[in-house]
């Protein structure tokens, strides 16, 4: 029984981030447990589930089980509903998150490590100032159990990094509100990404289409904190679903919240890292936050994996996992939130000008290059820069 | 003081992720404020996609 072992990482929460910080971690020969409080991995799926082949790459095979569409091109709308297409240069999925998330706690547990469903952590343990472990309750009985090294994988409604003493809040007007509906009776480009960008729509944010087939779609909107005060984000997503889709039948209907928002600036201390959306490495532009939290949990496990051979489990050694984490996503986190900051203010007015403006270079020549290059005025560029990030989500 | 309407609720966290006194605690499917530390600063209210959370005068509870 997992409660009367002795680990020496514990990972609260078994998302991505979370069962790809244990499969790294237990791959180099340290015993770890992750603890998730839900009774499902995985679900319910609060995700557009889309991702680009290229990020997937480097950590499995694409299976045909958990994906449901190929997508070669992208459609941006405008709010007075401009329609500009782009063929992508790499392709992207959409994912089957049920079978996906499974699966990466599948390969977690084939490397050893331990994965435990209905159990809340609802705080840490101490040993002076370095974190030593997490309490909490399974199955509503209460324990306490102590690791080497905590890994905090729990998502946007992170609580650890707060307990450790870290500034985890998320700002308001970074913080997306989300809906997405899985709707059918509805026909979409099965090959296509489409984002509508408008005040009108979802202001400080977007709306998605992701097909899931030909008659299946997951569709959604984020909208900022800044601009919730009038109305909800259920209701928002309303109204664009009566314009555009009326006739659609719902299949799920979520909630969801995205941190837009830059790396934090601390993301360890002592005994503790944190990782994926706890840890606001979500790509600020796009929301996509799958792959940032696999690719900061591969460098977690692998650098708590070290500090426990080691023997060294204090902020100074784990802070190159922080260092590293700059280098392959926050350093370029910083760039998109800058973009992000830039597009959320354009008027409607200045997104439409936009797109009439990319509109004018003929359909065949629209490659995302060409646009780049034909592009005298400095707005076109814009779109240029935002099509290239939505292409890797 | 905040008012949860529970069945409302879809667990996304949103709330906690915003909340400045970090006194909103979301299990798998129980939602609770510590009105002790809670501020009233509707933060929470404000960003919760479902409208699940209402600030009301502590005399209406
Ligand atoms: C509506 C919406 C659409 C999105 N669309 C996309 C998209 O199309 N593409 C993309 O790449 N990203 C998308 N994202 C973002 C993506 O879903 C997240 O970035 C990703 O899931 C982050 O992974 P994570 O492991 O950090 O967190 P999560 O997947 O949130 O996992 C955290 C886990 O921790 C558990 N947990 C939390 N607290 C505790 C606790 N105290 N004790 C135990 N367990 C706990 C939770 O139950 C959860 O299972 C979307 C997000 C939303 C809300
Ligand atoms: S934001 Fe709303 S739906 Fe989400 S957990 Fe909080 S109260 Fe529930
Ligand atoms: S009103 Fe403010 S302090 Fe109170 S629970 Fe909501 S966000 Fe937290």
């Amino acid at each position: 029984m997992w409660r009367q072992q002795k680990f020496d990482i514990i990972v609260v929460g078994g998302g991505p981030a979370g069962s790809t910080a244990a499969r790294y971690a237990s791959m180099n020969g340290v015993k770890v447990l992750v603890l998730e409080k839900d009774r499902d991995i995985g679900m319910p799926v609060r995700c557009g589930e889309a991702v680009s082949e290229e990020g997937l790459k480097n950590f499995m095979d694409p299976d045909p089980r958990w994906i449901k569409s190929t997508i070669s091109k992208i459609r941006l709308v405008s709010p007075s509903d401009y329609v500009v297409d782009f063929d992508m240069k790499a392709r992207g999925f959409i994912l089957d998150r049920r079978i996906f998330d499974y699966d990466l706690a599948q390969m977690a547990a084939m490397e050893g490590a331990t994965i435990v469903t209905k159990a809340y952590v609802n705080g840490l343990l101490f040993d002076g100032d370095c974190v030593a472990g997490v309490k909490g309750k399974y199955l509503s009985e209460p324990f306490e159990l102590r690791a080497k090294i905590v890994i905090g994988a729990d998502g946007v409604e992170s609580r650890v990094g707060r307990w450790a003493g870290l500034q985890t809040q998320v700002k308001m007007k970074d913080m997306l509100s989300c809906v997405q509906k899985t709707v059918t009776g509805i026909e979409v480009d099965e090959r296509r990404f489409d984002f509508y960008l408008s005040k009108k729509w979802a202001p400080g944010g977007y709306i998605w289409v992701f097909p899931k087939g030909k008659n299946r779609a997951n569709i959604g909107l984020g909208v900022s904190g800044k601009y919730c005060r009038e109305k909800s984000a259920y209701r928002y997503l309303d109204e664009f679903l009566q314009h555009c889709y009326p006739n659609h039948s719902v299949l799920t209907t979520v909630a969801g919240g995205v941190p837009c928002d830059k790396t934090l600036k601390t993301i360890v201390t002592n005994g503790l890292i944190l990782v994926g959306d706890s840890a606001h490495m979500v790509n600020p532009m796009t929301g996509g936050g799958i792959i940032p939290a696999m690719k900061a949990g591969l460098l977690a496990g692998e650098t708590a994996a070290k500090a426990i051979k080691n023997k060294d489990y204090g902020e100074k050694y784990l802070s190159r996992y922080s260092r590293e984490w700059h280098k392959i996503g926050g350093k370029n986190h910083e760039r998109y939130y800058r973009l992000k900051n830039t597009i959320t203010e354009l008027s409607d007015e200045e997104l439409d000008n936009i797109a009439k403006a990319v509109l004018k270079i003929p359909e065949d020549e629209r490659t995302i290059t060409k646009i780049f290059l034909k592009a005298v005025m400095k707005k076109p560029k814009l779109i240029y820069d935002v099509t290239k990030v939505f292409a890797g989500i | 003081m905040i008012k949860i309407i529970q069945y409302k609720c879809d667990f996304c966290g949103s709330c906690v992720a915003v909340c400045p006194e970090d006194c909103i605690e979301m299990e798998e499917a129980t939602l609770t404020i510590d009105q002790e530390l809670c501020i009233d600063c509707e933060l929470c209210v404000f960003i919760c996609p479902f409208e699940v959370l209402e600030y009301v005068e502590t005399a209406e509870v």
